[in-house]
């Protein structure tokens, strides 16, 4: 369940921010990520930011993925 | 896009495939709890393309699937009520409840709008002071918070003719209903990313720890699916039972902490009524006392005719796992997407509508 | 002259007669809509393809167009999608009463310039006004006639095992710009709407090959529901690949964070082509020459399998149905 895609912060504004997804851009509540920062991204659900996705671990998951198939 | 393109490379995922091919080598059953996940799993095509030895199971992860007749009546009431505004996530319009719809009461004249954002349910109010507007409050924890932000928004800018139908449902409590209820022998289970990124993965501890079940945190796209699945396979291979994060990059073991702060500041737990399960204790959420002005149950009279259940719908059995929508006798016959007798078949990540759609003769 | 339409425009007296001679006659004025006769009179000859359509588009001003545009271009599209040359459209207007002129005036003027650039003529209308509530601003009927060339036979019903299935351009721009128009969405999207007329890609695909099986334009239902159209039409499969699918970045995003399959989102500038497979490239080359054409591409095949069923080949290399849609697309949260 619970569609939610990654967005990049362009602006900030109290409780809101504007967003771009690729072109696509929305005024969304950061109410749930008090912590986030203009760069930063996060997992949009419902123009709410329920999560500000960390980077490092992005790129530690896909030298996971690329360690565990090379054999394959 | 970013975050999303990387985790879809098809050579990668070949050769994933390739691994847990060489790795799994005892029948296995594994479910996705989370409908998006299921609905990932057919869009992909995973299904083929795993080892003969892993048969996937889809669970009960579908906040549409689970709302009880009961509840959707009380939704459909409501709108019936003179000057009010029914604010609903496009999900639930089609679902049918005993009698009706909100699709069916929109075109009877009742004012029923689709949001996006539960926000955007908040400035219609705003925008419409003499009229009632109700929000019907689905989905799990992904969702629970936005809600209750909403609400903590209501009352700090004064909107009093904001209201909310709490139906929101808690992921833990269900599945461990679930594997008591011992139906369905599970080895391990594909646990919900998003509602992971608000409760973390702590909550799912119980898992490994009383039902030896193996257990890991999955993204969304196939390569965060198949690493999930890898991760899972590992367990079982070793008998080493615990919760992992596959999806590192979206779910901290302590979760969302600002979110289930105000989640817990709105909302108190309580007992919630699932389809085709019944009522489970502490399952559902309901607004605190301090934020009853806002509970459309308590602010309207409502008397719905009583609910019942649509003879020889399955969705019951489909959602707990024990039955596939193959097994039932409706399937693709009297119950189709354009005349849906089950909420199963309406609601896009249902199991009977991801079967009908992308096909059982493509999947397993 | 009021500012806004009121019921007295549609009731034939002199208010009437004002608004289509300064509205309408005086932007869309030609030999035959000039006479302002019960009919149009004009002479044909050959094999008539005949459509009809009625747009009702909300809002009616969106990116790249409005529902003016549309209405000259679904039905110019729908004839060319025959095989035919659009000759003459007819133009019905029901308007609710409070409409804007002004507002009025911009949607005739766009069907004038979309008209133009098709080359039909607008040979006759009507207008009619309706109580505030009884219609949605603004409603349009268009229907259209044309001449389809000797020796075109273009039908859903015609595609072979073996042919290939093209599209002209990127899927999904048309839903997703009035989408994002809608109250309750909110969100801007650097892609406008698609709509086009279509009938000049046409002729010059036809100049290129005699084998052009199927012509459809993917509207309501998107790709989907077209291809799908096809197969059952034919009795035929249809395989298509993933990959090469074209779709704009944006619009790909404005469907992930509404839930939206692209494959289901509509077009009103784009078309499916089902070809013998010794034209297909000669085909597919001459469209990429026309400026509707430039991002067409091969996308799959006709087979003899799975016979009514459209099939997609997945990035991951499985495959998976792609079924027809059922009812509007909602935005969902799962």
């Amino acid at each position: 369940m619970c569609l939610a895609i990654p967005a990049l912060v362009k602006s900030i504004n109290g409780h809101q921010a504007e967003v771009d997804i690729d072109g696509v851009t929305r005024q969304i509540s950061i109410q749930l990520t008090p912590e986030v920062r203009v760069g930063d991204y996060v997992l949009l659900h419902t123009g709410y930011a329920i999560n500000v996705i960390d980077e490092a671990e992005a790129e530690e998951t896909l030298q996971l993925l690329r360690e565990l198939s090379e054999a394959f | 896009m970013k975050f999303v393109n990387e985790y879809r490379d098809p050579e990668l995922a070949k050769r994933l495939l390739g691994r847990i091919q060489h790795c799994s080598t005892r029948p296995i059953r594994l479910m996705e709890f989370c409908g998006g996940h299921t609905v990932a799993i057919f869009k992909h095509g995973i299904r083929q393309l795993l080892p003969q030895t892993i048969e996937m199971l889809s669970g009960p992860g579908c906040p549409v699937c689970v709302t009880a007749n009961t509840d959707l009546d009380k939704a459909i009431a409501l709108a019936h009520l003179p000057n009010v505004i029914i604010t609903s996530f496009g999900d639930m319009i089609r679902v049918p409840g005993s009698y009706s719809s909100l699709q069916l009461a929109k075109a009877e004249g009742c004012d029923v709008r689709v949001v996006y954002s539960v926000q955007d349910a908040l400035y219609i109010a705003r925008d419409n002071p003499d009229k009632s507007v109700i929000f019907i409050g689905i989905g799990f924890e992904t969702t629970a918070p936005t809600i209750a932000a909403a609400i903590w928004q209501a009352e700090q800018e004064g909107i009093s003719n904001y209201y909310l139908l709490p139906l929101h449902k808690l992921c833990p409590p269900i599945m461990q209903a679930l594997l008591d209820l011992g139906e369905v022998r599970l080895n391990g289970i594909i646990c919900p990313g998003h509602v992971s990124s608000i409760i973390g993965s702590h909550p799912y501890r119980f898992i490994p720890d009383n039902y030896n079940i193996a257990c890991v945190v999955s993204g969304f796209e196939p390569l965060d699916i198949l690493l999930c699945i890898d991760m899972l396979v590992n367990q079982i291979e070793t008998d080493q039972y615990k919760v992992e994060i596959a999806y590192r990059r979206g779910v901290k073991p302590e979760g969302n902490k600002p979110a289930l702060r105000l989640m817990n500041t709105v909302f108190e737990v309580g007992q919630a009524n699932w389809r085709g399960i019944g009522v489970v204790p502490s399952s559902g959420l309901r607004l605190k006392k301090r934020y009853q002005q806002f509970d459309a149950e308590t602010n309207f009279d409502i008397n719905p005719e009583p609910s019942r259940e649509a003879k020889g719908c399955l969705c019951g059995s489909i959602l707990r796992g024990v039955n596939t929508p193959l097994d039932c006798k409706l399937f693709r016959n009297s119950c189709t997407p354009e005349h849906p007798v089950g909420p199963c078949m309406v609601s896009s990540e249902g199991g009977c509508a991801t079967y009908y759609h992308y096909g059982d003769t493509y999947g397993r | 002259m009021e500012d806004r339409i009121l019921l007295a425009h549609g009731s034939g007296g002199k208010l009437s007669h004002d608004l289509i001679a300064k509205s309408f006659v005086s932007t869309l004025g030609n030999p035959i809509l000039n006479k302002l006769d019960d009919s149009a009179v004009f002479e044909l000859s050959g094999r008539l393809a005949f459509t009809t359509d009625s747009y009702v588009v909300s809002p009616i001003f969106f990116p790249g167009g409005d529902i003016g545009k549309l209405a000259v271009c679904g039905t110019v599209n729908d004839l060319s999608m025959s095989g035919a040359t659009p000759l003459y459209l007819s133009l019905s207007f029901i308007i609710e009463e409070g409409f804007l002129i002004t507002d009025l005036e911009k949607i005739v003027n766009s069907v004038q310039q979309a008209a133009a650039e098709a080359g039909v003529k607008i040979a006759a209308g009507d207008t009619k006004v309706v109580n505030q509530g009884s219609a949605d601003k603004l409603f349009i009927n268009t229907s259209g006639v044309g001449i389809v060339p000797t020796g075109v036979d273009i039908s859903g019903a015609n595609a072979k095992p073996g042919d290939k299935v093209i599209v002209s351009g990127t899927l999904g721009d048309h839903g997703i710009a009035v989408l994002s128009q809608r109250e309750g969405l909110k969100f801007r999207v650097p892609v406008p709407s698609d709509c086009s007329p279509l009938n000049r890609l046409v002729a010059e695909m036809l100049e290129t090959s005699a084998n052009l099986h199927c012509l459809r334009d993917p509207t309501r239902g998107g790709l989907a529901a077209t291809l799908n159209e096809f197969a059952q039409q034919s009795q035929v499969g249809i395989n298509i690949d993933e990959e090469s699918i074209p779709i704009n970045k944006a619009v790909l995003s404005a469907c992930e964070l509404l839930g939206f399959d692209p494959l289901y989102v509509a077009n009103e500038g784009k078309l499916l082509a089902v070809v013998a497979p010794a034209d297909a490239d000669k085909v597919l080359a001459k469209m990429k020459r026309n400026q509707y054409g430039r991002e067409a591409a091969i996308i799959g095949e006709v087979v003899n399998e799975h016979l009514g069923r459209v099939v997609m080949n997945t990035r991951l290399g499985a495959s998976r149905i792609v079924d027809m849609p059922v009812g509007e697309l909602l935005p969902r949260i799962c």
